[in-house]
């Protein structure tokens, strides 16, 4: 019976060419799996293979460039959006786009997004926001929800001491060089195919040289805050999209 | 009367067990292989013992971090 | 013109795709210079005023990194802020070239000039084992004849050139050939010549990965065994040095940069009063001419380093004598330039 309908011409769905058969390092239901393959669909469709340049964060996706067969650069800790501005003002046609998490985008490399953003930069980045630091073990990020424990707030982020969670979403819609600024999420399918919309639009937006773009996708990290993948999406819709509210944040690309 | 029908392959050597794809199928067609591990030391997803009942929805591979499920869909005669 | 400006129309003459800076004192005249020559509107050249020196390396390290010609040009504080970059560009064997016209430090220091950032420059400067070729230009001709030098061999070698000037050279006003003018390179040419560069996977080849990461220390050790390689062929083949007067010399000073230019003066006055000396001046100082002054010090009776610091080249020309004959520093700090009689003086005083 299956073997009838297993066959190419009943094909609906597979992993993404351009995404290699190199075993990803992430942890079992990570969600940079899930926005690495849109991100290599989107390349796809917009047939841009030969033409795309990523730049790739330090945090869990510093191999990103092992899974995606598209070249790359490794950006030092944070500086991605500057990496990013020069390879696109050098190569206008192609396509260069960022990809970074919580820390690299929004602690340590916060001057350069917003500069890069509010140049105007014909870049989209692609922004992982999970709340923690996943790959040097679980530390509190900027993202970091209050009362959220991580192993360097492990009675709860108390904002007396620790601040508050930074919303640079919010901040990068407030730019005059950003084009589009939208919050996501990758817990179902609906969310998941969201995401690849915003990330198609990013892409787009920055092949017409509208301007920079922000995709913020909400994300799990299940090992980090201690949970199963599946508890860990149901943390994600209870806790935090009730403070990192999903949607446009800003739309002027008219696409 | 025509009927959609749906099957999965599971790259099983690539899968880590998360299980994602089983919170996501609607039929419960796919499920945790029962007490075996992979070459890389995971548990792993394999068709269920309801895999007949698949659409080919694409659920499960959508949510796959690993896009380790390649989805057929099939429209037959009943 | 100025030493400055002789290098923002020397990066335009070159073919040089790119420039990314922050303004900082003595040096702020490389970029208004370029904001004024428009580039963009001729060669197609990029100017762009970062928002910091971290983030004009690493877009040098984007544009390196897309086999580009880029440069970026700074002044001491702001050289120290790149060294990450730096270190990043030298782990991911990246070709740019980087100027600083050096002030007065540590720390915030002072605007005037000085020589201090010797062992930064020579030394790696940020982090792991490294080295970035390094050229000390001593007039306004050389600070526009080292920009093509340097972005030469920065891709012969694919590592980070740098020019290593000071407030003197750069704020100093002299006559200048400027150097030919060669186009920008095309996509064919970049294409051929960096097979390595990041700008799009075509079907005929693999993915190209800038990186300096690698987890496996086998790996990792191979990669810096192979770079030491690399620095062993620069140290063999680019070695560049002057010599002034050293024929007869019972003495020679050894100064580079601004440095050698006020040693030159000192000669003419030692000379005057009858003390036979000459003058070394390396050019590269990394790799440094090591066997030449090993050689030269078999033939005098003392060297005395003249330089605008508290001591730095001077452990390499000690390093190169080893003890064959005495070698002496003389040097100004906190920005003062040392007038050429003070050195005559103290090269009295080791005789």
């Amino acid at each position: 019976m299956n073997e009838d309908i297993i066959s190419p011409e009943n094909l609906v769905y597979e992993k993404p060419k351009l995404m290699n058969d190199t075993p990803m390092h992430y942890c079992a239901g990570c969600s940079h799996g899930v926005v690495h393959k849109l991100v290599a669909e989107v390349i796809e469709e917009m047939g841009m293979e030969e033409k795309t340049v990523g730049v790739c964060p330090v945090g869990c996706a510093v191999f990103a460039y092992r899974y995606l067969d598209i070249d790359w650069q490794e950006a030092a800790h944070g500086r991605a959006p500057a990496v990013a501005t020069a390879i696109k003002r050098l190569w206008p046609d192609r396509l260069v786009f960022t990809y970074q998490g919580d820390g690299d985008l929004a602690c340590i490399g916060t001057c350069e997004t917003i500069h890069a953003l509010n140049r105007g930069e014909n870049i989209p980045i692609i922004f992982i926001n999970n709340a923690i630091y996943g790959m040097t073990g679980g530390q509190m990020a900027p993202t970091t929800l209050i009362g959220q424990k991580t192993a360097t707030c492990p009675y709860g982020r108390d904002s007396k001491i620790h601040g508050y969670p930074l919303k640079i979403t919010e901040l990068a819609a407030q730019l005059d060089g950003t084009c589009y600024v939208t919050r996501q999420s990758v817990e179902t399918v609906a969310a998941i195919r969201q995401t690849k919309k915003a990330i198609r639009k990013a892409f787009e937006a920055s092949m017409h040289g509208k301007g920079s773009s922000l995709v913020e996708v909400v994300s799990t990290c299940n090992s980090g805050w201690k949970m199963s993948p599946v508890k860990a999406n149901e943390w994600l819709e209870e806790h935090m999209l009730e403070f990192y509210h999903k949607g446009d944040l800003k739309d002027t690309t008219g696409l | 009367m025509s009927k959609i029908k749906g099957a999965i392959v599971v790259n099983t050597d690539r899968c880590k067990g998360c299980g994602l794809c089983i919170a996501a199928c609607p039929k419960q067609a796919i499920a945790m292989a029962d007490k075996k591990v992979n070459v890389s030391g995971y548990p792993y997803v394999e068709p269920s013992i309801q895999a007949d009942a698949c659409t080919g929805c694409k659920s499960c591979a959508i949510v796959c971090p690993d896009g380790c499920i390649t989805v057929y869909r099939k429209k037959v005669e009943e | 013109m100025k030493g400055n400006e002789a290098i923002a129309h020397a990066a335009i003459r070159c073919g040089a795709d790119g420039f990314f800076g922050y303004p900082i004192t003595p040096q702020s005249e490389i970029i208004e210079t370029l904001a004024l020559l428009k580039p963009w509107e001729t060669t197609g050249m990029v100017v762009l005023q970062a928002e910091s020196e971290v983030a004009s390396i690493n877009m040098l390290y984007g544009g390196a990194g897309a086999g580009k010609r880029v440069l970026t040009t700074s002044s001491s504080p702001g050289v120290a802020l790149m060294q990450e970059g730096i270190a990043y560009m030298a782990g991911a064997e990246l070709p740019g070239v980087i100027v600083n016209v050096q002030r007065g430090g540590p720390g915030l220091g002072t605007i005037q000039p000085s020589q201090a950032d010797y062992f930064q420059a020579t030394r790696g400067g940020g982090n792991g084992d490294y080295n970035v070729i390094v050229l000390a230009p001593n007039s306004v001709q050389e600070m526009a004849d080292f920009v093509d030098l340097a972005f030469e061999l920065a891709f012969r070698y694919r590592n980070p050139a740098m020019i290593l000037s000071d407030g003197v050279i750069g704020q100093m006003m002299e006559k200048v050939v400027l150097p030919p003018i060669k186009p920008r390179r095309t996509e064919e040419q970049i294409k051929k010549e960096c097979p390595w560069a990041t700008f799009g996977r075509t079907a005929d080849r693999k993915p190209n990965i800038i990186t300096s990461l690698e987890l496996k220390p086998e790996v990792m050790e191979q990669r810096n065994l192979a770079m030491q390689a690399k620095y062993q062929k620069i140290k063999d083949h680019e070695v560049r040095y002057e010599m002034l007067r050293c024929e007869d010399a019972d003495y020679v000073i050894v100064a580079f940069g601004s440095a050698a230019r006020i040693a030159e003066k000192a000669i003419e006055i030692a000379r005057e009063e009858g003390i036979k000396v000459g003058l070394f001046r390396p050019i590269t100082l990394w790799p440094f001419p090591e066997k030449q002054l090993t050689e030269l010090a078999k033939k005098v009776k003392g060297m005395l380093v003249a330089e605008i610091n508290a001591g730095q080249m001077i452990e390499d020309v000690k390093l190169a004598v080893n003890g064959a004959v005495p070698v002496e520093h003389f040097g100004r700090l906190g920005g003062i330039v040392p007038e050429p009689q003070e050195i005559v003086e103290n090269l009295k005083k080791m005789m």
